[in-house]
């Protein structure tokens, strides 16, 4: 018997959920209540079973993620019977941070970046898992899956340690955190295929509705609550849309799609002709701009 | 996509199901820098169609503003990741990438040509099923082919797929390749790689890639893309005796004990008898438990737990196995091991290992010989260097389980980790158990430790002194042991300068010979708290590592460090014995805090201040300690 394309990634995500949690004394997991999060708590469920997973889940809110995000993320928990921790950064909620006045670069740096390292140091978690992929992009691509972290939450491309075989060195020196990436070697699709053979839920928004958008600098914004400010003579439309990915709704663009079911999904992502994170406007402020982010801290 | 897959659209359910059922093949590719290893796995990414428009437009603005090929596509650009990397032009670390064709999905670990970079070409085929090495058709087979084949040989890698690329830069020449292929296929059988297949390659014009090509009728053979989407995806481990290293005790509640972790050979179903090693008690499989329900029998590959019908003790780094073919259980191994960190190895230095979901403390000797990866010749060695390759004997601090690398990965591949830094600084390969550590136990002796400390009135325990030469080790040391002697105790001082005139006279000053020399006094002063004895040792002892593993000889609360603290201008300035001005005019080499490290303790029991203090109230504030210790009854 030859396992399959998924078996094999499967099983490798569980193996290195269970060594982190073996290896580690205060793991977390990263859940930002997209479908690769919902991916990988499918995974931790069954690496644990008949075991609750053993870690809670850290969600850092930017109080600017979609409502039906929000919702998602409370049924899940509820649904799980999981320990959800939300951090807001209070610095951040103080200054009334956003993306309309301040821009997506420092909305993104302020309420994720910080606010994880915030997150991640008032709870002392010594391992995050986070559901980020290599085929995602470039500098993600080299990666290693137990990847180490400062004091500072800095990340050294330069200083990885190799990972052979299926042997993860967790050592930590003082002061260091892990991240854990168990999805590392999933493709878009291999996610997609997964959610659809496993029937996971997923957030509502991946599938296409009528939802009211304005188009703005080439992408489709989704007024999801009254504090979008309209531009004069902007009014929102009415538009069969869907999500690719999802974050903060003032920053995610969506797509005109009918695909309302997996399947219908799935034949849209391959038929596309753009990547997932084009709908992500934080990509686009520098060329290497995931690389800056990922050595200042952010995921 | 790009270019639309026709299936997709055609019939989307009938494509997934076929998608779902494909099987994966992990490969690596290695080629010297020029040899266009980056142009052909972007060529792979591009003609298997997982390339989508805002890539290539991205590849194009960076082709024109990076590039190499004078503003045409240049593929290598999609593999460079790191910025810094992007504007060198050269790849220099391991990178995956995916891509899926009609009849696989791929994982391609791409890893540089660099001499430096030996490490990462391992890294990268640790995982691989089969490699992809290209040769430049003008420059045929270099010494960097052959290395790249002997650690893809010696990671067990069987099967490769000789790419000789650039074949347009020779006109297509038949001769070029006949040639080439006859050179390396003599190679690559001296070094066990019998499975090659070689193949006339242009990544850059497309040859032969994907599908064959009029620039080559002379060839008969499968393009690249045919090879890697045929090639049998060898799972002789399957075949094997069951192994699963125990990662997770998964305990919900009382009544459910289970065992969690993936299966590295073999396969299991409830009913089966299995061993526990290295403790070797035994039970049957109760169930293969899993969320969507239970198995009925689990495959190598797979992450599953377990449940037995007896309640019998089973912990991490534990291995549950077949009854029937349980692995080796040694504590003392051959192994081939690569060096991977700019430390170098240090024979007798403490390291750990970790293999499967287990790590213990291992020393490794002297390397039997070290292989120039080149020339595949034997050389003799001392320690190894950085992407160095030797033979070595190694000592675990206790025993494991383990298979030979040649029959499987898992059980026989371990890391070595840095106790200090945490770095993984090396990697391994088990060959078999030395015959001594199979035939010699341990002799239990009823007349222990405690009988012989107790006849004594005392607690034996080391003292250890460490600090500079000329810090006063010796004068302090000598008085606690005649204060010591005045109570009533049974001392003994081992002295650096004296046990380097007997037992140590074969030791020089070398970081290593430093190593041995204070591992052989570690161990003697075990002996002799062993024998009932405080041991006070006076040894310059400047690594951390060793002092480390001196204390780790002993149980808690019988180790006593003292970190004689004399600043380096002082000592120099004393220079009881001359050494200082023999090692600053250039006449004594390796010399501690001159052109040698010393490395100061951070937890000493016991600090001593020479500069601002008397050696007599050292001696006492140290007698003071061994008292709070329960050393002196």
């Amino acid at each position: 018997m030859t396992l399959t394309h998924l078996q094999r990634l499967e099983a490798e995500s569980i193996d290195i959920m269970r060594e982190a949690v073996a290896e580690t004394e205060h793991p977390v997991m990263l859940y930002s209540i997209g479908k690769d999060s919902s991916v990988m708590l499918h995974l931790a469920m069954k690496a644990f079973h008949p075991s609750k997973p053993p870690f809670p889940l850290l969600h850092v809110d930017t109080t600017w993620k979609f409502r039906e995000m929000i919702e998602f993320r409370a049924s899940t928990v509820q649904r799980l019977g999981l320990e959800l921790i939300v951090h807001v950064n209070p610095e951040a909620l103080a200054l009334n941070i956003n993306p309309f006045t301040h821009g997506s670069a420092t909305h993104t740096d302020i309420w994720k970046t910080q606010g994880l390292k915030q997150a991640l140091d008032k709870y002392g978690f010594d391992a995050a898992f986070g559901g980020a992929r290599r085929d995602e992009e470039k500098s993600r691509a080299k990666e290693r899956i137990f990847s180490f972290r400062s004091a500072q939450h800095r990340w050294d491309p330069k200083m990885q340690r190799p990972e052979l075989w299926r042997l993860y060195n967790a050592r930590k020196n003082k002061g260091e955190s892990i991240r854990v990436f168990p999805l590392s070697n999933w493709t878009e699709l291999d996610v997609w295929q997964y959610i659809r053979r496993e029937s996971i839920p997923i957030v509502p928004l991946y599938f296409a509705k009528e939802r009211p958008v304005v188009a703005r600098d080439g992408a489709l914004i989704m007024v999801d609550d009254e504090r979008m400010p309209l531009e004069a003579g902007e009014r929102p439309m009415l538009m069969n849309v869907r999500f690719r990915t999802l974050g903060c709704y003032p920053l995610t663009g969506a797509i005109e799609s009918d695909a309302d079911t997996l399947t219908a999904i799935i034949q849209e992502m391959l038929l596309a002709t753009t990547s997932e994170r084009q709908g992500r406007v934080i990509d686009r402020d520098s060329a290497g701009s995931m690389e800056k982010k990922k050595l200042e801290g952010y995921f | 996509m790009a270019h639309t897959p026709d299936p997709v659209a055609r019939d989307i359910e009938h494509y997934l199901e076929s998608h779902e059922r494909k099987d994966l093949l992990r490969f690596i590719t290695c080629g010297s820098v020029d040899d266009g290893k980056s142009t052909l796995i972007g060529r792979l990414l591009y003609e298997s169609k997982v390339l989508y428009e805002d890539q290539l437009a991205a590849l194009e603005a960076e082709s024109k503003k990076f590039g190499t090929q004078g503003g045409d596509l240049d593929f290598a650009l999609l593999l460079d990741g790191l910025t810094a990397e992007r504007e060198q032009g050269i790849t220099i670390d391991v990178a995956y990438r995916f891509f899926s064709t009609d009849k696989r999905h791929f994982i391609v670990a791409d890893t540089p040509g660099h001499e430096q970079y030996t490490r990462n070409m391992v890294t990268g085929a640790s995982t691989a099923d089969v490699a992809v090495l290209l040769i430049d058709a003008r420059k045929g087979v270099l010494t960097q082919t052959r290395r790249h084949s002997y650690l893809v040989s010696l990671l067990g890698i069987s099967k490769v797929a000789l790419a000789i690329n650039k074949l347009d830069m020779v006109g297509y020449s038949k001769d070029v390749f006949d040639a080439i292929e006859r050179e390396y296929r003599e190679f690559a059988k001296e070094i066990g790689l019998n499975d090659v297949v070689c193949i006339p390659l242009s990544a850059l014009k497309g040859d032969n890639v994907t599908a064959g090509s009029v620039n080559t009728p002379w060839y008969r053979g499968p393009s690249l893309m045919g090879f890697l989407e045929t090639v049998e995806i060898p799972n002789a481990v399957e075949s094997g005796p069951f192994r699963l290293p125990v990662q997770w005790v998964n305990r919900p509640n009382l009544d459910f004990r289970g065992f969690s972790g993936r299966i590295v050979g073999g396969a299991v179903r409830p009913g089966d008898r299995v061993r526990v090693v290295p403790s070797g008690k035994e039970s049957t499989v109760a169930r293969v438990v899993a969320k969507a329900g239970d198995l009925e029998r689990a495959v190598a590959g797979q992450s599953i737990t377990l449940t037995l019908a007896d309640e019998i003790d089973v912990s991490r780094g534990d291995m549950l196995v077949a009854a029937l073919s349980p692995p080796e259980i040694a504590d003392q191994f051959e192994a081939t091991v690569i060096w991977m960190h700019e430390d170098e190895m240090l024979p007798g230095r403490p390291y750990l290992l970790k293999i499967g979901a287990k790590t213990v403390g291992v020393s490794i000797a002297a390397p039997k010989y070290k292989i120039n990866v080149n020339t595949l010749e034997h050389l003799a060695a001392k320690t190894l260097q950085q992407n160095e390759i030797a033979v070595c004997n190694l000592n675990l601090d206790q025993p494991i389980a383990f298979d030979p690398y040649v029959e499987n990965r898992d059980t026989g591949g371990f890391i070595l980790i840095d106790r200090m830094t945490n770095d993984t600084i090396g990697a391994g390969l088990l060959h078999f158990a030395l015959r001594r550590s199979q035939n010699i136990h341990w002799q239990a002796i009823e007349v222990n430790k405690q009988a012989h400390g107790a006849l004594k009135g005392h607690k034996p325990c080391v003292v250890w002194f460490t600090g500079l030469s000329g810090s006063g080790k010796s004068t302090i040391a000598n008085i606690v042991e005649k204060k010591l002697h005045a109570l009533g105790r049974h001392t003994y001082l081992l002295d650096g300068d004296n046990v380097r005139h007997g037992l140590n006279k074969d030791l020089g000053f070398t970081e290593a010979d430093r190593v041995e020399n204070i591992r052989r006094v570690a161990e003697v002063a075990r002996l002799m708290v062993d024998a009932g004895l405080i041991v006070l040792v006076s040894f310059i002892s400047p690594f951390r590592a060793e002092r480390r593993f001196a204390r780790e000889r002993v149980e808690p609360g019988e180790f006593c460090e003292i970190f004689v603290d004399t600043p380096l201008g002082v000592a120099e300035q004393r220079d009881t014995k001359g050494l200082y001005k023999k090692a600053r005019s250039g006449n004594l080499k390796n010399f501690t805090g001159i052109d040698s490290p010393y490395e100061p303790p951070e937890h000493a029991e016991v600090r001593v201040d020479t500069v601002g203090s008397a050696p007599e109230a050292a001696a006492e504030s140290i007698i003071a300690q061994l008292r709070r210790m329960g050393v002196l009854g």
